[in-house]
């Protein structure tokens, strides 16, 4: 199943942290990934982070598609 | 909810929906597979064929990793679940799978320790919590969810945990799709990649499905944007290309950490697709170094061999040469109540999608 959303990363110490999203908190296992700092964006698949969302190419994305 | 909403705006769908109108040529057809269970669903859920021209096709392909687990698999998770002091731990969606006789859930709902599990890391802590029992994790699913499964077998060996262990039928999908595109019924001009997946491969394991088939690859992301935006990109390449559409997601380079994580426990193996057959390296098997991890070899069960209903076209639908309504048990003897194959149990089944938002 790829059903995993983007969270907000709110509490980072090694490989455990928390992240946020839509009114919902919970833990996350960061050890999949590195350099990620609270703030960040992260996609969260079955409990882990497995990929860093890019807001620049988000907001990209958006004006290509505004363009058309 | 953030880099989610944004790619649902109906103003930019409409735009998105304009230009692949403008763009489409009405003397042919667009034949475009998607890969990727969630993609079957959003795609109905979002009415994207309803609002795409009738010239563009898009086809499922065998991207619930649930449908195309072979019935041995779960024979044998049942099997071992009636072991004295095992507990199995599962993602939902295996729960209502049918074996050859029963269903996990039917076993539970008979007294047997079975657990939806979140996360492997609640798999773990089960472990911990039950030093007396086996706790056995049902390992099915692709690339996104094997480096969730071999961080635990990691963190496992790590915490010195003896009664922890995998039953993999994990499975890898660029194979898969070869495998598709060789086949001599194959009418597919392109490919919608799985968004999340992608993210940890990288695109260059998909490299040949451009270069040997002629087919354009994009890798999609899971809203209607995403998914729009993929198929104008689809259209309008000049020549079969791999490229990216989800790019606030996936990485070409894909995720180098959870991919060696995947590399340290598990090896490429042949690996059997349930309608489709055994295809070679498109499976894991778990490394000899972890192999006290390895749930087949700790639990010598017997099964018998397995029964398939004949009247099912699982196969032919997993390989989009057949859609659901093709099938003669669709919607009378097979429903999501009361489902015979894998494709109508799965949430992200083929004929679960077609059933669910009615028949075309």
């Amino acid at each position: 199943m790829c059903l995993a959303i983007p969270m907000k990363v709110v509490k980072i110490d090694g490989d455990q942290g928390m992240v946020a999203a839509g009114g919902l908190t919970r833990k996350a296992n960061f050890i999949l990934m590195k350099d990620i700092k609270p703030g960040d964006y992260v996609l969260l698949h079955a409990g882990f982070a497995i990929a860093k969302v890019k807001p620049e190419e988000a907001r990209q994305t958006i004006k290509l598609i505004r363009e058309l | 909810m953030k880099y989610i909403d944004e790619f649902r705006s109906r103003a930019l769908t409409s735009r998105l929906i304009s230009r692949i109108r403008s763009v489409a040529d009405e003397g042919r057809e667009y034949r475009y597979m998607e890969v990727c269970g969630t993609h079957t669903m959003a795609i109905f859920k979002y009415g994207l064929r309803e609002l795409l021209p009738r010239n563009i096709r898009l086809i499922s392909g065998p991207g619930c990793p649930v449908c195309v687990t072979p019935l041995e698999y779960l024979d044998r998770a049942i099997a071992i679940a009636g072991l004295p002091k095992v507990i199995i731990t599962t993602f939902g969606d295996m729960l209502r799978v049918p074996g050859s006789s029963s269903t996990l859930e039917n076993e539970r709902a008979g007294g047997k320790h079975i657990k939806v599990v979140y996360s492997t890391d609640d798999a773990l802590d089960i472990a911990n919590r039950n030093t007396d029992k086996e706790v056995v994790f049902l390992g099915v699913g692709f690339e996104t969810t094997v480096p969730t499964v071999a961080a635990s077998i990691m963190s496992a060996a790590k915490q010195g945990i003896h009664n922890y262990s995998v039953l993999c039928a994990h499975k890898t999908m660029p194979e898969a799709l070869g495998v598709i595109m060789a086949h001599r019924d194959a009418r597919i001009d392109g490919f919608l990649l799985p968004g999340h997946v992608s993210a940890i491969t990288g695109m260059k394991p998909y490299g040949f499905l451009a270069k040997r088939y002629g087919a354009g690859c994009v890798a999609a992301g899971f809203e209607p944007v995403d998914m729009l935006q993929a198929i104008l990109m689809l259209m309008e390449q000049k020549r079969p290309i791999v490229e990216v559409q989800y790019k606030r997601i996936v990485d070409p380079l894909g995720n180098r950490l959870a991919r060696k994580a995947i590399e340290k426990v598990f090896e490429k193996s042949s690996s059997e697709w349930r309608g489709i057959g055994k295809l070679k390296n498109s499976g894991l098997r778990i490394r000899k170094e972890f192999s006290r991890f390895d749930a087949s070899l700790k639990f010598r069960v017997k099964t018998v061999r397995p029964r398939e209903d004949k009247s099912c076209i699982c196969g032919a639908v997993l390989k989009g040469i057949k859609t659901p309504v093709d099938c003669k048990l669709f919607g009378k003897k097979c429903t999501p109540a009361d489902p015979v194959g894998s494709c109508m149990v799965s949430s992200e089944g083929t004929c679960a999608a077609y059933y669910k938002y009615g028949r075309r």
